[in-house]
């Protein structure tokens, strides 16, 4: 009992960390790479080639003045940035990282808990996640912030629909609401991206949509918004909101490869005959990389795309997507149907 | 712990009819809507718990709260009407919950509802509901998205007319 409850905290405090970490240097590998996209150097003046520069960024903007509006709504002023950041780091609490691992003569699985309705889980908690934006839109009393909030609640909800709808493909081939199983099912080749191709790219815009990415992000668009939802918020505060979109684009990349880039599952592993602890490790860092090329991936389109129009990207929510994942389902559903 | 929920669940319904702002009042049916969430996760009815969540708290009050956010409500002190008749209503009203309370509290204490039953351990799988859903119940449930359809064509229809 009390060694089980101490493995798991010690798997939060790992996971906590390695998100935390990651957004740090998620953030620097956004500076360089736009850098590199624009023909300049970036920030590589902090420790080797840049390196300590996000120890720098957090530095500096603890010690900035915590600025709160004289007519902001001052307790719903300070709740939305904790939303937004607990919104962010709890849906990692589902995502497996690996199988199991041998230690110390126990079988640990690398996951910090599976709940049977863990899909289930990960649409409620960042379908909550809008709610941080929209507060700090309304509390800040600004209209500059007030218009972002609105805009993102309607991007949310427009998309939210088909992201959910997408993933009842891949739930229906697994024939489980656990993660841990739509991993284990995509052993071999059967990747979900090869079974679920357009469940997959549906499921891709509406995480850059969910996540208040370019080109999806009007919500914070600076020619016209000032900073959007974020406009007056400073200090620390201002920081909470810029680690929770950035945690939650690492969690989106986590999520994706889940669902459809075979999870943790390294391609015929099994069959190598490698001692069990290696066989962890490599698949440990099997989902280290697919997730970490899908964050790039998202920097490379952010850099790549401009901006839609709030109209443009309200046609292509509910005139393209939604029926498209609604036929992605009667498809799926017809073929499994053929196939039994 | 569920003591301590049912009465935050309590505690926020009162708060959310008697704050003056909209948006406020709003925040606190989201805390209701997790108290009770967390009440159905105690009874191992985990899928309700979660929809609970994902359907009221991430779907229904993101769409008010946007309303309210763009009609940019202002206080509602200014709507104070008179009263008298709506009191008498009010009263029996009241009278008629205390005794609902009363009587589910009487009965909480006998035996019959303490402990979970049998079936309460697999009811609450998605599993379990989906099946009920498709078999025992689908008249009922195809009549229930009948329904539903009916009024998303009526929004539809009531939409364009505005607008023409």
């Amino acid at each position: 009992m009390w060694i089980e409850l101490l493995i798991t905290t010690v798997k939060i405090f790992i996971v906590v960390h390695v998100v935390l970490i990651g957004v740090a240097y998620t953030v620097y590998a956004e500076r360089r790479v736009s850098a590199f996209i624009q023909n300049r150097y970036g920030p590589n003046r902090v420790g080797y080639e840049g390196l300590l520069q996000p120890f720098a960024d957090v530095v500096k903007l603890a010690f900035k003045e915590d600025i709160v509006p004289e007519n902001a709504n001052k307790p719903v002023h300070r709740l939305a940035p904790m939303i937004s950041i607990f919104v962010a780091l709890t849906t990692m609490a589902v995502i497996p990282f690996g199988h199991t691992i041998e230690l110390f003569g126990r079988v640990i699985p690398l996951q910090i808990t599976d709940v049977n309705v863990g899909i289930l889980y990960i649409l409620a908690l960042t379908s909550l996640g809008v709610y941080g934006i929209t507060l700090s839109g309304w509390s800040s009393n600004s209209k500059y912030s007030l218009f972002g909030g609105i805009r993102s609640s309607a991007q949310m909800i427009s998309y939210e629909l088909s992201m959910g709808l997408s993933i009842i493909g891949v739930v229906l081939i697994t024939g489980s609401l656990s993660l841990q199983d739509i991993v284990i099912h995509q052993y071999g080749w059967k990747w979900n991206i090869i079974l679920q191709p357009l469940g997959f790219i549906i499921f891709l815009v509406a995480s850059f949509a969910e996540t208040n990415r370019a080109p999806f992000d009007i919500p914070e668009a600076e020619p016209e918004l000032v900073g959007g939802y974020h406009t007056e918020y400073s200090s620390m505060k201002f920081a909470l909101f810029f680690l929770a979109e950035y945690a939650n684009m690492i969690i989106a990349s986590a999520v994706i490869t889940t669902l459809y880039l075979g999870g943790w599952q390294f391609p015929y592993l099994q069959e190598f005959g490698l001692p069990p602890l290696a066989v962890s490790l490599i698949q440990v860092a099997t989902f280290g990389l697919k997730v970490a090329f899908l964050v790039f991936f998202f920097i490379w389109v952010r850099w790549s795309i401009p901006r839609f129009r709030y109209d443009q990207l309200m046609n292509l929510g509910w005139k393209v997507m939604l029926p498209l994942s609604i036929l992605n389902i009667i498809v799926t559903a017809v073929i499994i149907k053929i196939l039994k | 712990m569920v003591l301590l929920f049912s009465s935050i669940a309590v505690g926020s319904a009162i708060m959310m009819i008697t704050r003056r702002s909209p948006v406020i009042s709003a925040l606190y049916l989201i805390v209701n809507f997790f108290s009770v969430s967390a009440i159905y996760l105690m009874l191992r009815a985990e899928f309700i718990a979660i929809i609970q969540i994902l359907v009221y708290a991430g779907a229904i009050m993101v769409l008010f709260l946007f309303v309210i956010m763009l009609l940019s409500l202002k206080d509602e002190s200014k709507l104070v009407e008179n009263l008298t008749y709506k009191k008498l209503g009010a009263i029996i009203i009241a009278l008629l919950f205390l005794s609902t309370v009363g009587i589910t509290t009487f009965f909480a204490f006998t035996d019959k509802f303490r402990t979970l039953s049998p079936l309460a351990e697999e009811m609450g799988t998605t599993e379990f509901i989906g099946k009920e859903l498709y078999t025992t119940y689908s008249f009922p449930f195809e009549l229930v998205t009948f329904i539903l359809l009916a009024a998303i064509v009526g929004a539809i229809v009531l939409a364009q007319k505005k607008f023409e």
